[in-house]
Order: structure tokens, then sequence, then C-alpha cells
């Protein structure tokens, strides 16, 4: 989007990429649980 | 002079008694000058920037780090992890302590400290966060006091008043975790009425909820932190129940912060994306931003599993000290970095030598506080004459 006039479009545009976002945390977090608990057998 | 007691003016005069004892008459001092003198006299506070590094440090700071009481409560009595009960009478004291000198520190700063009372009993606002922090603050101090006194009890031999304490240990933990919920959160939701002040980059309407889940890595970092010291400086006060249970307290805490460290980088994330702030971040404020993103939450979290990962306790410790710091640099660039960012510079706010001294005096206080408790009352171990609970 290359401008922002309007209250739709900023919610549109802030969105979108919070969706992005929470795709990415939610493959981000179990990996990282999965290396935390990595040393539990240990 | 006997033997004993020249002992004892031996072990009075300690690099550390003779340094602390310099900067509390040095505190005292410069009190006296602060309530003969005013604010003008001792701080650079001004109507642009009516709360400084008391309100920034002392305050914010003291109950962000003072969260480790409802942090461990809640652990081992709701939740009935009891491999960390040892590390619940250390963390109430230091909470105690904690909101204590916060109060304390609250009549250096407002201009009419006898006044303190006038929010509960003269002028209700109801309607005021602040209100409601004074409310939560006061209320969850006389709690972590009831909290705390079991130990000054058993020190003092009340063995029924201590009893009957004991019965209230539930009702006390869910007292404490909901008023920290309500006042950690809302000491965030303070800075919501300012955001043409505050750079865009830390305001956001997710500024309670910042404040809450940055309080509970404060809270679970300061346990470590403390621990350590404790462990170093008061061993000899330690019993082996503390000492066994010492380093699983390190890797659990360590793991729980880890993974709450990790969930506070994803929602500051969330929280510039939301605002569509991003552009911020290629100027001279974003860059401070990302050292406080990346070197105070990112780093730590991932140096946190790494030494839960490889049961390195010696790299979790110095992790915790670093997460206090990070907590220091994130309620100071709130409440003054970036508080006030488009004033000019000859209107900006730096602290007082006289604010900084009083500051470090009662930092001095808690400590001795702290370690004259430690010394004389069960804490960091269980009195042979009580069964744990």
């Amino acid at each position: 989007m290359d401008t922002i006039n309007t209250l739709q479009e900023f919610m549109l545009h802030t969105k979108n990429i919070i969706y992005i976002i929470v795709v990415m945390v939610l493959l981000a977090m179990p990996a990282f649980w999965k290396f935390l608990t990595g040393g539990d057998d240990k | 002079m006997s033997q004993q007691a020249a002992s004892d003016q031996n072990t009075l005069f300690t690099p550390f008694n003779v340094i602390a004892g310099i900067i509390v008459i040095m505190g005292l001092i410069l009190s006296v000058i602060r309530f003969t003198k005013g604010l003008d006299a001792t701080t650079n506070l001004s109507d642009y920037n009516p709360w400084g590094l008391w309100i920034g440090f002392d305050l914010l700071v003291g109950v962000a780090l003072a969260a480790g009481g409802y942090v461990t409560s809640a652990a081992v009595y709701i939740f009935g992890m009891k491999r960390y009960h040892s590390a619940v009478r250390p963390a109430i004291l230091t909470a105690f302590l904690g909101y204590a000198l916060v109060v304390f520190a609250l009549h250096y700063d407002l201009g009419r400290p006898l006044r303190l009372p006038y929010p509960f009993v003269v002028s209700q606002g109801t309607t005021s966060l602040l209100f409601e922090v004074g409310a939560c603050v006061a209320t969850y101090l006389t709690v972590l006091f009831i909290e705390f006194s079991p130990a000054a009890m058993e020190w003092l031999g009340l063995k029924k008043a201590r009893s009957l304490v004991i019965k209230l240990t539930m009702v006390l933990t869910i007292f404490g975790v909901i008023l920290s919920t309500l006042h950690q959160s809302s000491l965030g939701a303070l800075f919501l009425i300012v955001p043409s002040k505050l750079h865009p980059l830390w305001y956001s309407s997710y500024l309670p909820i910042y404040f809450f889940v940055s309080s509970t890595i404060a809270g679970l970092s300061m346990v470590i932190f403390e621990g350590t010291l404790s462990h170093r400086y008061l061993h000899h006060k330690m019993d082996d129940a503390h000492l066994a249970q010492n380093e699983g307290v390190v890797l659990g805490f360590g793991k729980a912060c880890a993974w709450v460290l990790a969930g506070y980088f994803m929602i500051k994330v969330i929280g510039v994306a939301a605002d569509n702030n991003w552009h911020y971040l290629g100027t001279g404020y974003g860059a401070w931003f990302l050292v406080e993103l990346l070197g105070f939450v990112a780093l730590p979290a991932f140096l946190y599993a790494v030494g839960v990962r490889d049961k390195n306790t010696t790299l979790i410790r110095w992790t915790a000290a670093w997460t206090v710091l990070g907590i220091i640099v994130n309620r100071f660039n709130i409440s003054m970095v970036a508080f006030n960012y488009h004033l000019p510079s000859s209107e900006r706010y730096f602290p007082h030598w006289m604010e900084i001294g009083i500051s470090v005096f009662i930092v001095t206080v808690g400590i001795l506080v702290y370690r004259f408790i430690c010394t004389r009352m069960p804490i960091l171990y269980e009195h042979p004459d009580y069964e744990p609970h």
C-alpha cells in the first residue's frame, strides 16, 4: 500500500502485518519451547 | 576488652559497613535538605518534568523488581510447585521491603508528603488510575507485611499468632496475585494519558500489558539475582534444604523467564506493527529501542534458554542480573528517556545529583534492612521449632 488516507486503510495495513507476525509467532514459539526443553532429558 | 568484644569491633568496620554507613549519613543530610529547602533545591523537576528519578527508579523499578513476591508465592501455593518453597520467604521479604521503600521514597517525591493518605480519607479520586495504583500498593504492602510476619513471629516465639497467620497463606497469596495484576498494569496505564509526550515506539495501547508481563520477568529474574547474592554473602545462614533446592530454583525460574521473555518480545513487535511505527526504527530513538528490545529482551531470552538447556546456572545467574538491568532500562526509557522527547535539550530532564544521592540512600537502606532481617529471622532456613508451611 503506497499511502494510507483513512482509518480503514490503516487498520487493514496494520492488521495484515500483525496476522503475518502471528503466524511467525505460532511457528517460532513451539520451536523455542523445543529448544528450551531440549536439555530436560540430560 | 574481651576477645569477643574485640572481634565484634573488628567485624563492624568491614568495607561494606563503612561504605553503607557513609551513604546513610549522606542520605540523612540530603533528607534534611529535601524536607527543609523543598523540591526546588534538591531536584531538577519542573512543570515539564514533574516525575523524575524518584518515580522512574524508586517507584516504577521498585514495584517491578518486587514482583518476585507474588510470582514465587503463586508458583508454590497456587500451582503447587513445592520444590521452589525455599525461595518464598526471601522473595516475600524482598517484595515487602521493595514496596515499603516505594512508599518511603514517595514521601520525598510528593510536594506535600503528609497528604499521602488523602486519596483514602479526604478526596477519593476513584476514576483515577493513580488512585487505583495507590489503593493497590497500600493494600498489597499490608498483605506482604502479613505474609512476611510468620518469620518475625517465629523469631519472637509468638506461636499462636504464627499458626493463625499460616492459615491465611492461600488467601493472602490470591490477594497478592490479584492486587499485583491490577497495579503492575495500572502503572503502565498511567502513561496512556500522554500519547503526545511519550515517543511512539514506547507509547502503545498495550502499555498495561507490557508493564504486567515485564513485571513477572522482573520478579523471576530478581528471585534468581537476589538468591545469588544471598548465596554468596549469607551462605552461612542457609540450611541444607535451601542449599539443595537452590539449583532447582535457578533452573526452574530461568526456564519460566526465558518463556515469558520470548512472549514479551513477540507482543512488543506486535505493538510496533499495530501502530505502524516501523519507520521510527531508523532514527536515533529507534536504535535505542532496538538496543532495549534485542539487547535486553531477545538476548536474555536466548541466554536463559541456553543456560537451562546446558544446566549452566552461572550463565542463568548472569542473565538474571542482565535482565534486571533491562527492566531498569525499560522503566527509565518510558519515564525519562522517551518522555518529553519533542522538547529542546535545554528543557529535558536529567536528575539532580541530590536526587541520585537520595535514590542510592534508599537502595542502601533496603539492603541493610534485608541483611538485618536475614541474619536474625528464619528467612534462608527453616526454624527448627516449626513445620514448613
